[in-house]
């Protein structure tokens, strides 16, 4: 059967390197400093979205993705690697959203965008780590979810059966379709870019990122791929009362930084007494599992 | 995230070469393609935008998947189960990346699926995938054998087989047999043509053949009976999907154990025959060896550039007597020539690469209309140049990058010896590269005449006639003083009336060539960008003084009866 599928990305600041200047004085992130990528698990999820279209002939992917105009940047990597089409949630009243905002914005634009058979997303972002928006997104929409996917097996009589990574194990679900599933890092990596998408690709823009001194302006006309939809608040008719700061409870009281200090240690034997009471000792402090 | 491409400005240097331009022109037949393709560029500064973004792929599936799988492939190698070779299981995570990110068929016109990318960004493509692992490059880079099948196929197989490989079917040229090796007239693989069944059918055995189960070969072999002789062979192109080939043996190497070396036997296996009878050796395979050799000589730029990658990161890190053992002379002299020849080698490659790209875009436009005279003489100029070039950026990058990958161990020390370093392995892998293909002294024969006949001392003369920069000057002047020396030698060698005594001085005079070509080649990057290669220049001269002065000393000085101390 053709699937439509939505796969939610999102760009975030590239945390698993940082340097002295990642945080601002602040104690905020300071975005500058870290190079903008896709959020790597949203990037397992967007391998899975390719596979379930090649399994199922006639599917489309779309990316659907919320930010800045430079976030259009996730769009086209997506089209990069087989991705059919995007929609770029850009407006300033979606800016300073919580999870809780976020997953309104992405449920109105789901709805907008209608019809949709499987959305999917990463698990979590690697700039906020909350594991929130997925399975909020079903929640405002009233659907299934499957939670840390590992693989999508097979679509069979509008049901998806799916791997998942759980503690110490897997567990293989099935779940009726429209569905949100939320994809692990142990999945798949996502496939490279391909020479010829990226060609086709390379000059797609969302309107708001163009200057007037773009070259190739002409271009936009002849071809319109290269102009990827941009929805505002009011394009998905949202509420702007839930959308961004004002659609946002959580409030930061304070960041701290931490750091990790040894302040003791233990010389252990290499007996089956010691190594066992170690073990006891770890599981206690939950620090294994 | 390391990428091969990105990682080194030299790349983009070399793409935006004034010739480039030609080459694009030539290539993109005034970009036509605009309209029907998506993916086509819109003018020059499109297409060089395109390349850079097919480079980026590659460099990212390189420095990302390749080269980390590089050692459990060198220690896996491939299998051979029941008469079919089966790679390393990591290859084949290396093919699929390769394929999804759409690298194959990339010089292959746009109506057959491929990329239609020129020579010299496809070369650099192939010198960063052997840069992560060399023995895949062979697999991946045997793509160019569909050039061959485009230049002389008919239109039907061009349709069959090019969409094919674009998609990522690998290919094989089965030339060598257990008797025929560098002398290749001694083919005698058997080809018979039934009447009853309209086709051919291939009976023997081949040997020593990269990648030999691959999907579609093309095939040198016998098909006049009672010849003996290069004109009786032709090529034919062998569907893995017919059925009729299986793998007997496969080779146990010293090095590139990714690339499966394949003995092959032939039963009766169907065959069509691609152009015509015996064309097959003369044109055909001479095509194919050029083709091969280029890609050879990227090969081993890739792996001179990890070897000094390699010998670089060690000498910054190890510490003796109280400091980092780079800051000895002894070893930053061998690093220093070390990226001297490295990046001389790469400006060669890439000059020939050119040669190549301007010569087949006009012999691809002669396939569609006459080229006028200018053109014609155009296409001449620089099919001459191609093949001149390619002899030198074959031997030479493959003989650098062997002394380069020493020379990584050298810095090493006695680690460089332990198999836990990647050293060893490029050690082991470029090893290779100056015998296959056509070995070094093979190359020495295939560039004499180019020495004899003055092309070489034509091209050189141009390049003394350009500007260079003022810090360039001095460099160009001993230059100059060392082709006046290289003058002299070629004339005593070609006024000696005695042959072995020619031939016994050719590698000598074919080294003091390339030494002279590519001192004047580094002087003229280092006059465009001198934050990159200058001190290159200024090594990579001295070291051409070097060499040429003492080949110089050597010639002047032999005698014909001096060749008897050399006798066995």
């Amino acid at each position: 059967m053709s699937l439509k599928i939505v796969v939610l990305a999102k760009q975030v600041p590239d945390t698993r390197n940082v340097g002295k200047d990642a945080m601002t004085a602040e104690g905020t992130v300071n975005r500058a400093a870290l190079p903008a990528i896709f959020n790597p698990e949203d990037m397992n999820a967007l391998e899975q979205a390719l596979r379930l279209k090649e399994q199922n002939p006639g599917s489309t992917v779309g990316i659907l993705t919320m930010g800045p105009p430079r976030a259009a940047e996730v769009i086209r990597q997506g089209l990069y690697r087989g991705a059919d089409t995007g929609w770029l949630l850009t407006d300033r009243l979606f800016a300073g959203a919580d999870t809780l905002a976020t997953s309104y914005a992405l449920a109105t634009a789901i709805k907008k965008i209608g019809d949709v058979d499987v959305i999917i997303g990463g698990r979590q972002a690697i700039d906020g780590d909350t594991a929130q928006v997925g399975p909020q997104v079903a929640q405002k929409l009233g659907l299934s979810q499957v939670t840390y996917a590992e693989e999508i097996m097979k679509c069979e009589n509008n049901r998806l059966t799916i791997r998942r990574h759980i503690d110490g194990g897997v567990e293989t679900v099935e779940t009726p379709m429209p569905v949100v599933v939320t994809v692990n890092g142990s999945a798949a990596p996502c496939r490279p870019c391909n020479a010829k998408l990226v060609m086709k690709y390379k000059r797609a823009t969302a309107p708001l990122e163009r200057t007037t001194d773009m070259p190739y302006a002409n271009l936009y006309e002849e071809r319109p791929y290269l102009t990827l939809t941009q929805w505002s608040v009011a394009d998905v008719n949202g509420d702007p009362q839930q959308c961004g700061l004002s659609g946002s409870p959580t409030k930061v009281k304070a960041v701290k930084n931490i750091v990790f200090q040894a302040k003791e240690s233990k010389t252990l034997t290499g007996s089956d007494t010691d190594i066992e009471d170690l073990i006891t000792e770890l599981l206690n402090e939950k620090i294994i599992g | 995230m390391a990428n091969y491409y990105s990682d080194h400005p030299e790349f983009d240097f070399y793409l935006n070469h004034p010739e480039m331009k030609r080459i694009v022109e030539l290539k993109e037949r005034n970009f036509a393609d605009k309209d029907t393709y998506d993916d086509a560029p819109v003018d020059f500064e499109d297409a060089i935008e395109n390349y850079r973004r097919v480079l980026d792929i590659t460099g990212d599936i390189a420095a990302n998947i390749i080269e980390p799988n590089s050692e459990d492939v060198d220690l896996e190698g491939p299998h051979l189960i029941d008469g079919r070779m089966h790679y390393a299981s990591k290859t084949y995570e290396n093919l699929e990346a390769t394929r999804k990110a759409g690298l194959w068929g990339i010089s292959m016109p746009r109506r057959y699926g491929g990329l239609n990318m020129p020579i010299t960004p496809y070369s650099m493509a192939s010198e960063i995938v052997s840069a992560a692992d060399a023995g895949f490059q062979n697999i991946w880079s045997l793509q160019d054998c569909i050039e061959t099948l485009y230049e002389f196929g008919d239109e039907e197989q061009r349709k069959k087989y090019i969409p094919r490989v674009c998609a990522g079917e690998t290919m094989s040229m089965d030339l060598t047999e257990p008797d025929a090796g560098s002398d290749l007239q001694r083919v005698m693989l058997k080809a018979t043509y039934s009447e009853e069944d309209k086709c051919w059918y291939l009976n023997g055995v081949k040997r020593f053949i990269t990648n030999g189960d691959s999907d579609i070969h093309l095939v040198l072999a016998r098909s006049e009976e009672g010849t003996h002789d290069g004109r009786g062979l032709s090529m034919f192109i062998y569907d893995k999907r017919d059925g009729g080939v299986t793998v007997r043996h496969i080779e146990h190497k010293l090095g590139i154990h990714g690339s499966p070396t394949c003995e092959l036997v032939y039963k009766n296996a169907k065959a069509e025959l691609c152009g015509s009878t015996r064309m097959g050796l003369i044109k055909y395979v001479m095509a194919l060896m050029n083709g091969a050799r280029l890609g050879i000589a990227a090969q081993s730029v890739g792996v001179s550039q990890a070897a000094y990658n390699e010998g670089l990161a060690y000498a910054k890190d190890r510490k003796q007597f109280d400091t980092a053992i780079i800051n000895f002379p002894a070893v930053y002299d061998m690093l220093a020539r070390m990226k001297a020849k490295l990046d001389a080698g790469r400006s060669i490659l890439y000059q020939t690469a050119r040669y190549v790209d301007i010569y087949k875009a006009l012999d691809d436009i002669a396939r569609e209309r006459k080229l006028t005279p200018e053109e014609r003489q155009e296409q001449k100029k620089y099919t001459r140049l191609a093949d001149a070039f390619t002899p030198l950026a074959k031997g030479m990058n493959s003989e650098y990058a062997n002394q380069n990958a020493y020379d990584a161990i050298q810095i090493h020390g006695g680690s460089g010896f332990i198999m836990e370093y990647k050293s060893q392995r490029l050690y082991r892998d470029a090893r290779i590269f100056s015998i296959y293909e056509g070995t070094t002294q093979l190359q020495v024969v295939a560039a004499i005449r180019y020495i004899t006949n003055g092309t070489y001392l034509g091209i050189i003369k141009e390049m003394l006639e350009r500007e260079v920069s003022d810090s360039m000057t001095d460099l160009k002047a001993r230059t100059e003083t060392l082709v006046a020396k290289y003058e002299e030698a070629v004339n005593i060698v070609k006024n000696d009336a005695d042959q072995c005594k020619q031939d016994f001085l050719a590698r000598r005079l074919y080294e003091m060539t390339a030494d002279i070509i590519m001192s004047l080649l580094i002087i003229e990057d280092a006059t465009r960008a001198p934050e990159l290669f200058e001190k290159s220049a200024n090594v990579f001269v001295r070291h051409a003084e070097e060499e040429v002065n003492g080949h110089y000393g050597f010639i002047k000085n032999f005698k014909t009866e001096d060749l008897e101390h050399y006798k066995a």
